[in-house]
């Protein structure tokens, strides 16, 4: 069973400023992390391979930063890695990142399984893997909490707002994995030296895999950012109470009965 | 370039897919056609509903009243129960077929799964998750407000020469139009061509319950991360101030609460008179969803929280040690609810 998970590398979302006087984003001074619930897609591959047999593959679209991030990937128990990196891509909306990304699928070949996690947090907000699947042309399920794979077919709960169901579809298959269903394991130190010095991580280009550049990218990108701004709220009174929690509890207290009682 | 099947010139319409369950509308479908009939107003477009179903066409009085000027009617077997292909190729063979200008969905579970195929299936733009909806003074184009990075980033983004124009909307952010049983609208019945092989994707099981509507809360308490799961005393306090309960992301993903409590982005938008957010920093993803509540009281052991930046009243201490004496406090001239 060949199953391939793609990930996405985030700058951490709480350390990404505003530039008070160009109102753009300034994400220079955060961190970046894997997207959290590409984790999670990356924990049920190996669990399916612990259970099935098989390989796992990691694909990323992003700039060569992205890199030491599959390597992590790699150590946590992944066999091979893809970059798809060239400035062509860049500033791709849904329908070019998803593009981009189909075409790498289909560069590493035969697979039965497609993992993502369910959004992006910098994102587009769970698009791509719908995005992935209508490329391929391939049966999807979103917002998946639990997998099963045999004799060829899936089977699939998904998380709906009022409840779940339970999904079948013949492999292969797209699927993004909600946030948080699992533990993803910590890096197995056994595999840190061959994960960070010898596993190969193929990068492609545009040209490396005859990616049509008109459909990536910003060429490829129906949407435009038209502005970025500060959110600007109600104007709240901001006012700070004070003095001992017993005291706070009976200044709120009769804050809260008039917004209770007309 | 990734062409759309046709161009702005040929479009004409604003669209929504309208989602059901048990006999009713949802109410993201109707927040939606109270919010499109304002925007074809503005465009001066007609106003479109979509109705996908099995014996659906009693529902399609309802958004007539809720707005529609036209219900398109779709019904066969294999609609009865969302799934992606069917539904897909359904809608792309309508919007092909008739050009809409706008084409808006909730962004619901289904919504979302619906809305990343078709617009990759029509080569088109889709914002998605928008927190607001307007239409561009000068451009005349569908313009999607969603929470970028960090705290307290909007962008605004816009789809120029792709159609239709897609984007999903949070349930919450419009009001629920008031029902005009005085609107006209008509009903078309289409013709639905689909066989089993259009379905890759069956279901097997479905369990539903009954979903938890903070949307329309009046009183909401809200806890996150700093409640350490004890919801117990959140509901309580609730309780005590005839309030239902909300929680962030992080509060649901924990299990502490149930996902169709969740407030923000990814959950629910919500417009309180009053509510009590206790233990949750105030991240963007998650104001977006109370900022428009008539007052916030904000409790956070953390002087520094940024959730205090949208809040009116704000207590910088211990939730275990403020809540317990409010609700006694409460409890001792009890609270009257409000009719
Ligand atoms: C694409 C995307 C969509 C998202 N959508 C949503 C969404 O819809 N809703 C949502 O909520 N989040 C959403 N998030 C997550 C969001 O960014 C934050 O991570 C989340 O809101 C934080 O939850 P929290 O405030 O409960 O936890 P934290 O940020 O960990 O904050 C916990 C707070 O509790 C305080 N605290 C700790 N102990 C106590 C105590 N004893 N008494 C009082 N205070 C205490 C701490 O000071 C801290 O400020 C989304 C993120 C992404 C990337
Ligand atoms: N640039 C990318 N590289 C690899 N995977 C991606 C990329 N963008 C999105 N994805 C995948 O699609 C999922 C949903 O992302 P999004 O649709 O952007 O919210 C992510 O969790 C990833 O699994």
């Amino acid at each position: 069973m060949h199953t391939i998970v793609c990930l996405k590398v985030v700058p951490k979302s709480e350390e990404v400023t505003i530039d008070d006087e160009t109102k753009t984003l300034d994400r220079s001074k955060a961190r970046s992390e894997i997207n959290p619930p590409d984790m999670n897609a990356v924990e049920m591959a190996l669990k399916l391979k612990e259970r099935n047999g098989g390989t796992v593959s990691l694909l990323a679209m992003g700039p060569p930063l992205f890199e030491p991030y599959l390597r992590l990937g790699l150590a946590m128990g992944a066999d091979q890695a893809f970059l798809m990196s060239d400035r062509a891509f860049g500033g791709a909306d849904t329908l070019a990142t998803s593009y981009v990304l189909a075409e790498g699928i289909k560069a590493i070949g035969s697979f039965d399984l497609v993992l993502c996690g369910d959004e992006s947090s910098d994102g587009a907000t769970g698009q791509v893997p719908p995005g992935i699947a209508e490329w391929l042309g391939l049966p999807q399920a979103t917002d998946v909490r639990r997998v099963d794979v045999s004799d060829g077919s899936l089977s699939a709960r998904r998380e709906l707002g009022a409840g779940s169901e339970v999904v079948e579809a013949d492999l292969p298959c797209v699927v993004s994995v909600k946030h948080d269903v699992n533990e993803p394991r910590f890096l197995d130190s056994g595999r840190w030296d061959w994960a960070m010095n010898e596993a190969p991580v193929q990068i492609w280009s545009a040209t490396d895999l005859e990616i049509d550049v008109e459909k990536a990218g910003v060429p490829g990108s129906p949407t435009v950012v038209a502005g970025v701004s500060v959110a600007e709220g109600a104007d709240r009174r901001r006012e700070f109470l004070s003095g001992s929690p017993e005291e706070i509890a009976t200044q709120l207290a009769d804050k809260i009965r008039a917004w209770v009682k007309p | 370039m990734n062409a759309s099947p046709y161009s702005p010139e040929e479009a004409s319409g604003v669209w929504v897919y309208l989602e059901h369950r048990d006999g009713k509308l949802e109410g993201v479908s109707l927040e939606l056609l109270g919010r499109s009939r304002e925007l074809a107003q503005e465009t001066g477009e007609s106003l479109t509903a979509l109705l996908l179903g099995e014996q659906v066409e009693p529902l399609a009085e309802e958004a007539i009243a809720a707005g529609a000027d036209r219900v398109l009617v779709a019904e066969h077997a294999l609609l009865g129960q969302y799934t992606t292909e069917p539904f897909t190729k359904v809608i792309t063979g309508l919007i092909v077929e008739q050009r809409p200008n706008i084409l808006l969905l909730g962004a619901t579970t289904n919504g979302r799964d619906l809305a990343g195929r078709l617009a990759v299936r029509l080569r088109t733009g889709l914002t998605a998750d928008c927190t607001d909806l307007s239409i561009g003074p000068k451009s005349g184009l569908l313009l999607g407000e969603v929470t970028g990075f960090g705290h307290g980033i909007l962008a605004t983004i816009e789809c120029p020469v792709h159609r239709p124009q897609m984007a999903t909307v949070r349930p919450g952010v419009f009001p629920r139009p008031v029902a005009d049983p005085t609107h006209s609208g008509k009903v078309e019945r289409v013709d639905v061509i689909l066989s089993a092989s259009d379905q890759p994707v069956r279901v097997v099981k479905q369990t539903s319950r009954r979903a938890a509507d903070v949307t329309q809360a009046e009183r909401l308490v809200i806890g996150g991360r700093g409640m350490e799961g004890d919801f117990a005393l959140l509901r309580r306090l609730a309780k005590a101030v005839h309030a239902d309960v909300g929680a962030t992301r992080v509060a649901v993903d924990q299990g502490w609460v149930r996902e169709d409590r969740m407030i923000g982005q990814t959950g629910s938008v919500t417009r309180p008179k009053l509510a009590i957010i206790c233990g949750a920093s105030g991240a963007m993803q998650f104001t977006v969803g109370v900022k428009d509540s008539e007052t916030i009281i904000a409790i956070n052991s953390d002087p520094e929280a940024p959730i205090f930046e949208v809040a009116d009243y704000c207590v910088a201490e211990d939730a275990f040690q403020v809540i317990p004496p409010l609700i006694e406090a409460l409890r001792r001239e009890p609270v009257e609810e409000k009719s």
